[in-house]
């Protein structure tokens, strides 16, 4: 359980968060908005709530793993990480830039922090059951692999090939959540390549499903709690979430997937920001 | 006449040569590479007697992973356990792996550079019955432009066998291409093997060759079968085995340019991409030498014997024999 108090921290969290992804974008000039401002509540809630981590030692071996499958969604990841004070906050402002830690698509090499490269859609999910595996045969059951995937990359086959093998080792320590704001970059998810059920899907493959809103603080961190528990089994966590959310004029819309504010949007995305502190 | 410094088998040419299939060697070589160490893990999808994991199985099933038919996953999977600090081996035919799961082994085992390696089993045409679908023939045009990773293609099972243990002590990238058919024993147990250097099984009677021939694979055989042929004939040529395809002994095949002049190339692959361009590259810039490849030259295989395939496509050894007279 989480106190009120815990949930207007939180709250402040993402909403610092947000600020950076908007000054992130707008200095980088491109780069992906929607996806990014809809789960920064989420990663909020892990980075400063949920995850067993130190961000003065990425490689603790007692750490839970982070695995960003759909690595678009990156300024999120970044700016939850700088101000979790795995690097520093001026950093963020090298996004996408030549010999920047942050590349546009997560690169392991230039951020060692991370647990893995990601951008091509579909594969984060086969490496942290990989992770999970290797955490079993370790007898480290008690750490857990998260691993964050968008809902349009579950077009990509391999999740489902990943989700098969994790059902058949009945990988209890690993979570997914997925980012269900039903945009991808062609439109709306469901005009795309429809994915309802996407509940009954999951499940029929073995894992144990929850649904949350994933902008209420109080049902993200006791969802997580009580996935946390079953250990029969994988789990996985559709989180319905509004792309955009925080700045109204790039909520809900396909167009901000893959765009970034120009100098202009994101001064006036900062203010709607700040009036809401 | 054989270099006799590399103790190569005294049976090389005979009738009764031991012949053994390469995967074979990979097999032995991956469970001696469990019991060196216990990070070495082996995954599977759905070929485990096939691709000769079977032996590492039955020795080590808690370090088995059976992941069904998906290569892709298997990769990414593979992927997920080496960061862990585990030291996957993913078997597979060489279509499927690095064929199908191509993008998978670029971006989440070499942009990430970890220690997986992947042993592509039926590579070349000689898979033979199988057909065209099942003969990879761009497996080392695919994996060698890949940065970080390493690519290894023995002649034989008992230099496949050297090849899996050297590969299970490194900490980059491999694949190690495999095949199915029964190949006559070139090398001992005494032969020297390192990853990223080239031999020489053949040497000129006077040491002035007048063509060399750099063979990788199952038809290095074929090139020494030639290498006595053409002595026979009076013709003195020299035998580089390529096993490591990269990174590339660059010294030996610059020097056997150097020494002749010309270069006569052999592989069970697409001339394009393969064994052949890699020493054209090389020549190039290095030692520009005149160079003729043998191999596939832009078409696909189909069913038949491998040796009515080796000879259908030209990767026989009076094919070598004719390349190096055409080059005289």
């Amino acid at each position: 359980m989480i106190t009120d108090e815990e949930v207007n921290v939180l709250a402040k969290k993402a909403n610092d968060i947000r600020q950076s992804i908007i000054r992130m974008l707008v200095e980088a000039k491109s780069g992906h908005t929607a996806g990014p401002l809809g789960m920064a509540d989420i990663f909020a809630a892990f980075y400063f709530h949920i995850l067993k981590h130190d961000p003065k030692r990425p490689d603790w071996n007692e750490r839970d793993l982070v695995v960003l499958s759909n690595g678009h969604i990156c300024p999120v990841l970044y700016a939850s990480m700088a101000h979790a004070g795995y690097f520093p906050l001026d950093t963020l402002m090298t996004l996408r830039k030549f010999g920047s830690i942050l590349q546009g698509h997560p690169h392991r090499e230039f951020l060692p922090a991370l647990e893995t490269s990601s951008g091509p859609l579909g594969s984060g999910l086969s490496q942290a059951v990989g992770m999970t595996l290797a955490l079993r045969a370790d007898k480290q059951d008690d750490r857990f692999v998260y691993c964050f995937l968008g809902d349009g990359e579950l077009n990509e086959g391999q999740n489902w090939e990943a989700m098969m093998l994790a059902g058949k080792e009945q990988l209890g320590n690993l979570i997914a959540v997925v980012d269900r704001n039903h945009i991808q970059i062609d439109g709306f998810t469901e005009d795309v390549m429809p994915l309802e059920s996407l509940y009954e899907k999951w499940a029929s493959f073995n894992w144990k499903v929850f649904e949350i809103n994933g902008h209420n603080f109080e049902e993200i961190i006791s969802i997580v709690e009580e996935a946390k528990a079953i250990r029969s089994q994988p789990i996985v966590i559709l989180s319905y979430n509004t792309p955009g959310k925080g700045v109204k004029e790039f909520e809900n819309k396909p167009y901000w997937h893959g765009n970034p504010p120009n100098k202009e949007q994101g001064e006036a995305a900062l203010k709607e920001l700040q009036s809401r502190i | 006449m054989i270099n006799k410094h590399l103790k190569l088998n005294s049976d090389i040419f005979s009738p009764e040569v031991n012949q053994i299939p390469i995967r074979q060697g990979f097999g032995e070589g991956l469970v001696e590479a469990g019991k060196e160490n216990s990070q070495v893990v082996a995954l599977v999808a759905d070929l485990t007697e096939s691709a000769k994991v079977d032996a590492f199985k039955k020795e080590f099933p808690e370090r088995f992973y059976e992941i069904g038919i998906g290569e892709q996953n298997m990769a990414s999977v593979a992927a997920g356990m080496a960061h862990m600090g585990k030291i996957p081996f993913i078997a597979s035919y060489a279509m499927f792996s690095p064929g199908r799961n191509w993008e998978q082994i670029r971006t989440t085992i070499c942009y990430n550079d970890v220690p997986v390696k992947i042993a592509g089993s039926h590579a070349g045409v000689s898979v033979g019955p199988d057909g065209g679908t099942h003969q990879a023939i761009e497996d080392i045009a695919i994996t060698r432009v890949i940065p970080n990773m390493e690519v290894i293609s023995p002649c034989d099972a008992i230099q496949a066998r050297k090849a899996t243990l050297a590969a299970s002590r490194t900490k980059t990238p491999t694949y190690i291409r495999l095949a199915r058919e029964k190949t006559p024993l070139i090398t001992t147990d005494d032969t020297p093997f390192e990853i990223g250097k080239a031999y020489t099984y053949w040497v000129a009677k006077d040491d002035k060759p007048k063509v060399g021939i750099i063979a990788t694979g199952a038809l290095v055989h074929k090139a020494l079968c030639a290498a006595q042929t053409l002595e026979e004939e009076g013709i003195a040529v020299e035998v580089l085995n390529v096993v490591t395809i990269k990174p590339l002994d660059t010294e030996a095949v610059v020097t056997l340019a150097q020494k002749t002049g010309k270069i006569v190339t052999l592989e069970e692959h697409q001339i394009a991409g393969g064994l052949g361009s890699v020493v054209c590259e090389v020549l190039s810039e290095q030692h520009p030498t005149q160079v003729m490849r043998l191999g596939v030259h832009d078409k696909f295989g189909q069913s038949g014997t491998p040796a009515e395939l080796i000879e259908y496509y030209g990767m026989g050894e009076k094919d070598v024999v004719a390349a190096v007279k055409k080059l005289l």
